[in-house]
């Protein structure tokens, strides 16, 4: 069968060297050392397969368009894109974390609006909406800890790894919205025109999550049986 | 606004100009032409109409998509129209209501006010098809093959045609007796077809064994026509429905596997118009391009709400779009350049000539003014006489 060619799209930094030992277990590897490289196009071990390093926010959008067939992208960026032509067929569970609402530490909150400062607009909207609450929405790029402290919000929506950044600026996590982590993301139409190409580098990064996954409940375990 | 920015156009509101609009124009006769030749009337739905019409109980994923203005006259809520496909069916319906097949063909602008898709314009040229009044695996295949062909004619290369039944997707979730939480969170997560969070819902929501087996055949059985087979073995147990719709969906695919050499996929949980259709689904891709460039299916029941039900299947595509990725030949008629016909000797003679070859399908284009071109075809006096030089 002929090949046709590839695109995978992926997301710059951290989560790009969680990535590239997936994209490994599925037998693609870079033809170069991309972390030295200030290029945005790779060749790999495949004539047909390219990879694309690009910014996290731009990856659902290359794919979405068919310039790039697949990305890794991570679901706080996806749920903000709320695309109809992605589908997201597996959860890397890799760059774990949890989009959560936070406020001054046992601040109470207003009735009425609230005025609220994320860069994840639509899915806060969605959000309040949902809980039946109205809120202003504070467009910020980053430091989102930074407007309840000089009263510019009341609640900050974001992303939370392990919370020190909102200790350290006096705040609490209030509600869990979602659970975040880094998918695998395929174009619909590509979907559909390379699907023979496409399901077997699912099924392999499938498998290599699912070891991922059990060695690190093994080593929790130990660490558990450890500690006793 | 200012006389700086009065030329913009708002956002997906695209004009067609030279010469990429002769390409759309004679794209379109040459496709409308051909759905004549296949036995299609042609319809000119109107672009504005009542409200109540357009979304009709079935066509409600409408809604948002449809521009709204109150009719002063009768106080009354209408919309232009965003898709021709519930227009025909009340003209089936009511308006031209025919007694048994009827086949109607379109091509008209129709009005997005929120565009479909990250690649689509605000205002698509929506050209299609539609065959009423055939429930059979005859009228699905030829509107099938009639889209394909459409696609063919528009010069489109490796298209791949995708197919599906939402009677599998509905006969499952009547059988598993969902409530509207749980269709509505599955329809969300089917969406984006996660299976740790399918596996998650599967749980949450279903209780019987059987059901759940069934759930993930569904979602993980998608690929050529030999899913088609698993399909039907896995899912008769519990939803024994689907022996009949893959038999069905299996004659029209065989037949159609042998007068196209298209690659097919199965996928029975693309929910695209869940609400509308009621059977064979269908829609057709190119490698490189994001989105279907066709798409139709079933939608039997849409007819009633006019009065009159009635088997219904047809699709639709966006000519500017099939003129766009196609390679459809445009043909430019031969120029001839004349003199401006007044103030000229023997003007009516020089009148005579223009229009005969106009008639003759040339291209003439006056000089209004400066002097004509001493090259290339052109109209001069030689000898007394009005003439057409072909070239030096």
């Amino acid at each position: 069968m002929t090949q046709q060619p590839l695109t995978i799209a992926l997301s710059k930094g951290r989560i790009l060297d969680d990535t590239l030992p997936l994209l490994a277990e599925a037998n693609i590897h870079p033809a170069e050392d991309i972390s030295k490289s200030r290029k945005l196009i790779f060749d790999t071990n495949h004539d047909h397969i390219k990879l694309l390093v690009i910014r996290a926010a731009d990856v659902p959008t290359y794919v979405e368009y068919g310039a790039a067939d697949l990305g890794i992208s991570g679901k706080d960026v996806l749920m903000e894109f709320n695309s109809e032509n992605l589908y997201e067929p597996l959860d890397l569970k890799i760059a774990t974390c949890r989009l959560m609402t936070a406020a001054l530490k046992g601040a109470v909150l207003p009735e009425g609006r609230l005025k609220v400062a994320t860069k994840f607009v639509d899915v806060t909207k969605r959000y309040f909406a949902e809980q039946g609450r109205q809120i202003d929405i504070i467009k910020l790029y980053g430091g989102m800890e930074l407007a309840p402290i000089v009263g510019l919000a009341d609640l900050i929506v974001d992303i939370v790894d392990t919370g020190k950044t909102l200790v350290a600026n006096g705040l609490e996590p209030r509600d869990h919205m979602a659970y975040i982590s880094s998918r695998l993301v395929v174009g619909k139409a590509a979907m559909k025109v390379k699907h023979a190409q496409i399901q077997p580098i699912i099924d392999q990064m499938s498998a290599a999550v699912s070891r991922q996954e059990e060695k690190r409940q093994e080593e929790k375990r130990q660490q558990e049986e450890a500690g006793q | 606004m200012s006389t700086a920015d009065r030329w913009l156009l708002p956002d997906g509101i695209e004009e067609v100009l030279p010469p990429q609009a002769r390409g759309v124009e004679q794209l379109r006769r040459h496709l409308l032409d051909d759905f004549d030749r296949w036995g299609y009337d042609f319809v000119i739905p109107p672009a504005l109409e009542y409200l109540d019409s357009l979304l009709t109980g079935t066509a409600r994923d409408l809604d948002l998509q449809t521009f709204k203005v109150t009719d002063q006259l009768s106080g009354r809520l209408m919309g232009l129209s965003a898709d021709t496909t519930p227009q025909t069916a009340r003209i089936d319906a009511h308006s031209w209501a025919q007694e048994g097949v009827s086949r109607l063909c379109y091509c008209r602008t129709v009005f997005h006010a929120k565009a479909a898709s990250i690649l689509a314009g605000r205002t698509p040229t929506q050209i299609g098809a539609e065959l009423y009044g055939e429930s059979g695996a005859g009228a699905d295949i030829e509107i099938i093959s009639l889209m394909l062909n459409t696609l063919q004619q528009a010069g489109l290369q490796d298209l791949h045609l995708d197919l599906g039944h939402v009677g599998i997707f509905k006969a499952f979730a009547e059988k598993a007796q969902l409530s509207n939480v749980a269709e509505e969170k599955l329809f969300a997560l089917l969406k984006v077809k996660c299976s740790t969070d399918l596996d998650a819902w599967a749980e949450e929501y279903l209780s019987d064994a059987a059901l759940t087996q069934a759930f993930k055949a569904i979602v993980r059985l998608q690929g050529g026509m030999d899913v088609l087979d698993q399909v039907a073995e896995q899912l008769a147990p519990v939803v024994p429905e689907v022996t009949d719709i893959i038999k069905h969906l299996k004659q029209v695919c065989q037949v159609i596997a042998t007068r196209y050499k298209v690659p097919m996929y199965f996928d029975f949980t693309d929910l695209r118009g869940y609400n509308y259709h009621t059977g064979l689904v269908f829609a057709a891709y190119v490698p490189g391009y994001g989105d279907a460039i066709a798409q139709g299916g079933r939608y039997n029941e849409t007819g009633a709400v006019f009065g009159r039900a009635r088997p219904a299947t047809g699709f639709s595509a966006d000519l500017k779009v099939l003129a766009q990725l196609g390679r459809f030949a445009t043909t430019q008629a031969s120029i001839v350049k004349a003199p401006a016909p007044y103030g000229q000797s023997q003007e009516q003679e020089l009148l005579d000539l223009i229009a005969e070859l106009r008639a003759n399908g040339k291209r003439v284009e006056v000089q209004l003014s400066g002097e004509l071109p001493t090259s290339g075809a052109r109209v001069e006096l030689k000898g007394g006489q009005w003439k057409l030089i072909e070239s030096n």
